[in-house]
């Protein structure tokens, strides 16, 4: 039920629609739930809706704190 | 798959699994519950219990919509699915959800019902314009993620003036349910569990935000951490329960920054403030009756209730005795300790919730986990 997946909006449509590309398959989805969406934009998709958009900034900034996190401690093993 | 491969990383995953064994201390027990059942299939999946140290331990949650559903709930569906002049749409994980006696809407449609699966209710809005002549019907289930999507369908049949629609409500909240696994009066009776705190759920947090939690935390005196389902997102969230319970601070942390906010999705939630309003109280599997935990429609639409519309009488049932879905939903047990686990009940042939949906703590065990129960045993 809760599992949804990043997909990339590829063509806006009217009636609140897109089509999105999720790894090269194209699906026809509904985003009437998201404000100011632009092709290219990445949402995240669930029973064929768009619940939010990926913030691509925070996103990144989420794997440099990963990065960071995993190497301090690989480096304080013994 | 962007922002997902990414955050799968296996050696950034074995460098968090190090942060979080320097960091636990080995004198005191972590014990934190993921509410969400994606979590519960990703801590599964990934593998995730096997990079922990072993006072760090996760407690699956109720958090998994087709688990809590009440067998009685089920049944009404059957009910309502058998009627002729009606077409039951209902989202495919809710097909082999069984009722009272084994009844299923997957043996319904074997029987004759018209019950079919769709993936939107987009899907359901379609079959009743192409079907002007019957009465359709969907199934709504699911917490504040599933609920914007029938709230704009709701708007969507209003607008196209379908009179022959309606919906059968059966969405819940996730606050309450995490409230009432630390307070309620019927957990003292069946047993309860400590918990040190909560990894918060993914998508229902992109629709509610981070600040429904704040006064859970702060009540309650406990963590939590908003996660990602990718495994990297969870084993830092993890890392950062181990901190907050170290440091002594109970507060939410938000690390699924790049999906979720503080407010959440305004759009989202005014379509379904505009549609819906709060049941008195709900029935949960495994819970009970929880205080203020349901949705039903708004007076003004209450044309789409199927409720309503079709007369349906509420139907209470026992679950299956043996069954132990209640205890594991709330965390007080594990899918092991139920007898039925691996013998009568699978996911081929499943007697409770738990086992039906791949989010359940049964389903996600007996897929990924019982290797671990092998190992353990022959380490005994």
């Amino acid at each position: 039920m809760c599992l949804a997946i990043p997909a990339e909006v590829t063509k806006l449509l009217p009636d609140d629609m897109a089509i999105v590309s999720i790894d090269g398959v194209s699906k026809e989805i509904s985003v009437a739930l998201i404000e100011d969406l632009a092709i290219g934009d990445y949402v995240i998709i669930h029973v064929g809706y768009a619940l939010t958009k990926i913030d691509p900034e925070e996103a990144q900034r989420t794997l440099e704190l990963l990065h960071e996190l995993s190497a301090e401690a690989l480096g304080a093993m013994p | 798959m962007k922002y997902a491969d990414e955050f799968r990383d296996k050696e950034i995953a074995l460098g968090l699994a190090n942060a979080i064994q320097s960091e636990a201390d080995p004198q005191r027990p972590y014990r934190f519950m993921e509410f969400c059942g994606g979590h519960t299939h990703a801590i599964s999946r990934y593998g995730l219990e096997d990079m922990l140290p072993k006072n760090v331990r996760m407690i699956h949650g109720p958090g998994c919509p087709v688990c809590v559903l009440p067998a009685g709930r089920i049944d009404m569906a059957i009910r309502l699915a058998e009627r002729p002049e009606i077409i039951f749409c209902v989202y495919g994980d809710l097909m082999r959800v069984p009722g009272s006696q084994g009844a299923s809407l997957l043996k319904a449609k074997a029987k004759g019902a018209d019950i079919r699966m769709v993936y939107s209710t987009i899907d359901a809005l379609r079959i009743a314009e192409e079907n002007p002549q019957r009465q359709i019907v969907f199934f709504a289930i699911g917490f504040e993620t599933t609920t914007p999507p029938t709230a704009v369908m709701i708007r969507l049949a209003e607008k196209k003036q379908l009179a022959n629609f309606s919906v059968f409500c059966n969405h819940v909240l996730t606050p309450p349910a995490m409230q009432n696994i630390l307070e309620s009066p019927d957990i003292r009776n069946i047993g309860r569990v400590e918990i040190d705190g909560f990894v918060g759920p993914a998508h229902v947090s992109t629709i509610i935000g981070t600040a429904p939690y704040e006064f859970f935390a702060e009540e309650f005196g406990k963590p939590v951490v908003i996660s990602g389902f990718e495994p990297l997102d969870m084993m830092q969230a993890i890392l950062m329960l181990v901190r907050q319970v170290n440091e002594n601070r109970h507060e939410v942390e938000n690390q699924y920054s790049r999906a979720v906010k503080r407010d959440g999705n305004l759009r989202a939630k005014e379509e379904v403030s505009d549609i819906f309003e709060l049941r008195d109280q709900f029935e949960w599997r495994g819970l009970g009756q929880v205080p203020y935990s349901g949705l039903k429609l708004k007076r003004a639409f209450a044309k789409y209730d199927a409720e309503a519309r079709f007369d349906m009488k509420e139907l209470r049932v026992a679950d299956n005795p043996a069954c132990e879905c209640g205890a594991i939903l709330r965390g007080v047990k594990k899918p092991v300790d139920c007898k039925l686990f691996g013998t009568v009940c699978t996911p081929e042939t499943p007697i409770g919730s738990c086992m039906v949906s791949s989010e359940g703590a049964c389903a996600a065990h007996w897929t990924y986990g019982r290797f671990r129960d092998h190992q353990q045993r022959r380490a005994s």
